[in-house]
């Protein structure tokens, strides 16, 4: 008798902390099971109380990776609240903003996390040695992201100038400047990280599932917008919880969700494959050169889609910053309102669509929360893909099984502390 | 012999984590002089061998009080970086709650299913050598602890409030802005980075040894305040109160 018995006790090169148990005997699977063990912090009840300028400055606390990405929705679900319209500089600014993140998010996760399975290795560091070029030039890429976002924010890991109505300082024309060069350069890197990918094989593996993202009529959408499912169309924000139904189960501190299937996606495969007709010249052509056709139903891709979203953003980060160039960023008073209500904000993290809805007094203050993350969204379909791969690698030796298994889960990358927040 | 470094991560966000990471090219170089055996996030291979010990986040489950003493005693020399491990940080504000409260705000009637407990700074349940509060981590001054610790030196962490650095960097003060700021009694060593960027000082690298004493009294007398006045005003790092166990 053949006994297949994996339990990996927290899953590495992911965010936070993850396990895999599986059981077979004489390939006959008694137990699959994607665990998420992570300490909750409880954001939601902790954040009662607080002034909103206080919420907006801890809820980026979720998470380190995407701070940005939940402090944009924190404003945008206050400034819904109290009814402001921030001004189109203010928009297009957090559009800069996203795109960096998106680049630091997506580099850190497809060269430094994935990379090492598809070439071998336990770890980015022996890369350092046999992939020089790779490497210095994926950590030159990251370093400019967090410099752009620096310029603007003072420090991208917990943004400090983003504020409810606007921002509190403003780069000058020569910081502006002095970033433009390093953007070319980095459009250059993320050309040789494409070339890398392009000679990388990514397990074939197809799971058709419900895909969910924001979209919008003008762009390729990574702030507002309606939720969209590939299955029923698009929802306002405001509804969200129509698409959520967040439930508990006693192996995860992390809610699941579910909506029209068992299990629904979010993420770089989820925005492709509902708005790829939308991306930018450069992104499009970088899609057809990695063989990627949409719809996309392979979850391993998704790794390949966000290098594509790399290229986009890279672009269009680099119209928005000589637009800035050219006319200059106005210092603009944040818009100041106050006012009791509800409201909700939308945004694509990098990992997927972002909710914060909050109520506030009319003073101010938060009376409730509730922040939806995309790795939330995603933990249900890691369970289903698992059932779904596995019968077919079951009798493979357990070294293969137990690493496919884990490419998987990190192929979502996955952000497992901001799911239990 | 290059010493062995293991980092572990507790409640947290990640980002501190995620700063070392962004040593990008310093990272390169500190490669050299170190062996890192232990960095979850970043690597597969792991091991319980290890010299130094940087734990980031804050304590929150029995699980991490167990795990964490485990960690203290295989370790010659523990650091905290950040202010969750340092400091609790923005965990302990659920603290003002009764812990059955917090989970079922969050869960709702599943809330039997989890276990929590205040959360707590990791120099509540075992000693710590050097504790480098900041959110995310000083990451400047995280490489300059650690190059101390491989020449043998003692590192040095600053014992004055953030106002000397704000008046250095030339900012407004604002107080005469009319808003309130906890840089008076804080732990120096950001260059008032808060400030600088438009905002207060919010105290996440804690506040300085002794409030009454090692505090900008010039300051708080111009604005006619006591230290006590301004901790009072601010909860977000200043939470735990709990010392050590
Ligand atoms: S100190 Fe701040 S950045 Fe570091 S883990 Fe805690 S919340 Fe995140
Ligand atoms: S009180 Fe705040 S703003 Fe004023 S000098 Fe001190 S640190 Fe700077
Ligand atoms: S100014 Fe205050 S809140 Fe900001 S980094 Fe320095 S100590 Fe922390």
């Amino acid at each position: 008798m053949t006994h297949l018995k994996i339990d990996v006790h927290h899953v590495t090169r992911i965010e936070g902390h993850g396990n895999i148990i599986v059981n077979a005997k004489d390939g006959a699977i008694e137990e699959v099971r994607w665990e998420v063990p992570e300490a909750p912090r409880f954001f939601e009840a902790m954040m009662r109380g607080l002034h909103y300028h206080d919420v907006n400055y801890v809820s980026p606390r979720i998470c380190g990776i995407c701070s940005l990405a939940h402090n944009t929705a924190s404003i945008e679900a206050t400034e819904a609240a109290f009814g402001i319209q921030p001004s189109e500089q203010t928009l297009l600014l957090r559009k800069l903003l996203f795109h960096a993140e998106t680049l630091q998010s997506h580099v850190l996760h497809s060269c430094f996390l994935v990379a090492p399975d598809l070439l071998n290795v336990g770890s980015v560091i022996p890369l350092a040695e046999s992939h020089t070029e790779v490497v210095v030039r994926a950590l030159r890429l990251k370093k400019f992201s967090n410099d752009l976002a620096d310029v603007i924010v003072g420090r991208k890991t917990h943004p400090l100038t983003t504020v409810t109505g606007g921002f509190t300082k403003f780069p000058d024309e020569s910081a502006l400047k002095s970033v433009r060069p390093r953007l070319l350069e980095a459009i250059e890197d993320l050309d040789r990280m494409v070339e890398l990918f392009k000679s990388l094989e990514m397990p074939d593996f197809v799971r058709e599932t419900e895909y969910i993202a924001l979209k919008r009529p003008d762009e390729y959408a990574f702030i507002g917008g309606d939720i969209a499912s590939t299955d029923t169309g698009s929802t306002p924000p405001e509804n969200y919880l129509e698409i959520t139904n967040e439930y508990c189960v006693p192996h995860s501190t992390a809610k699941f969700t579910r909506h029209n299937r068992d299990s629904y996606m979010v993420g770089a495969i989820a925005r492709y494959n509902l708005n790829h007709s939308q991306l930018l010249p450069k992104a499009a052509e970088t899609a057809a050169q990695l063989g990627l056709t949409a719809p996309c139903h392979n979850p391993f891709m998704n790794t390949v889609v966000q290098l594509v979203e790399c290229v986009h953003a890279a672009e269009d980060a680099l119209a928005i910053l000589d637009h800035f160039i050219a006319r200059g960023v106005k210092n603009e008073k944040p818009i100041e309102k106050v006012q009791a209500g509800r409201g909700v904000g939308v945004v694509e993290a990098p990992r997927g669509l972002l909710i914060h809805d909050y109520t506030f007094d009319e003073k101010g203050y938060l009376v409730e929360a509730n922040c939806v993350i995309p790795t939330n969204q995603n933990h249900m379909n890691i369970q289903k893909d698992f059932e779904a791969l596995l019968p077919g690698i079951v009798n493979r030796p357990e070294g293969e099984v137990k690493l496919l298994l884990e490419m998987l889960v990190r192929a979502y990358d996955p952000c497992v502390s901001c799911s239990t927040h | 012999m290059k010493p062995k470094v293991a980092f572990f991560d507790f409640t947290s966000c990640e980002g501190c984590q995620l700063e070392v990471l962004n040593f990008e090219q310093e990272v390169l170089q500190l490669l050299n002089l170190l062996e890192i055996v232990n960095f979850r996030e970043l690597m597969t291979e792991r091991s319980d061998d290890y010299d130094i010990a940087i734990i980031d986040g804050a304590i929150s489950t029995d699980a991490d009080v167990a795990r964490i003493k485990e960690i203290r005693e295989r370790a010659s020399i523990l650091i905290t970086i950040g202010a969750c491990s340092s400091l609790g940080g923005v965990n302990c504000l659920k603290n003002a709650y009764p812990m059955e409260e917090v989970l079922s705000v969050v869960y709702g009637d599943a809330a039997g299913y989890y276990n929590t407990i205040p959360a707590r700074p990791v120099s509540a349940v075992v000693p710590v050598d050097y504790a480098l509060p900041q959110c995310p981590v000083n990451k400047a001054e995280f490489l300059e602890v650690v190059k101390a610790l491989l020449l043998g030196k003692k590192p040095e962490i600053p014992n004055y409030p953030v106002c000397a650095e704000c008046k250095m960097a030339e900012n407004a003060c604002v107080f005469d802005l009319g808003r309130t700021c906890l840089g008076p009694v804080t732990r120096a060593g950001c260059n008032a980075l808060c400030v600088t960027w438009g905002r207060h000082c919010w105290g996440c690298r804690g506040l300085v040894d002794d409030p009454n004493v090692d505090a900008a009294t010039d300051v708080l007398k111009e604005h006619g305040l006591t230290a006590e006045d301004i901790v009072n005003k601010f909860r977000i790092y200043t939470a735990w109160t709990g010392g050590s166990e």
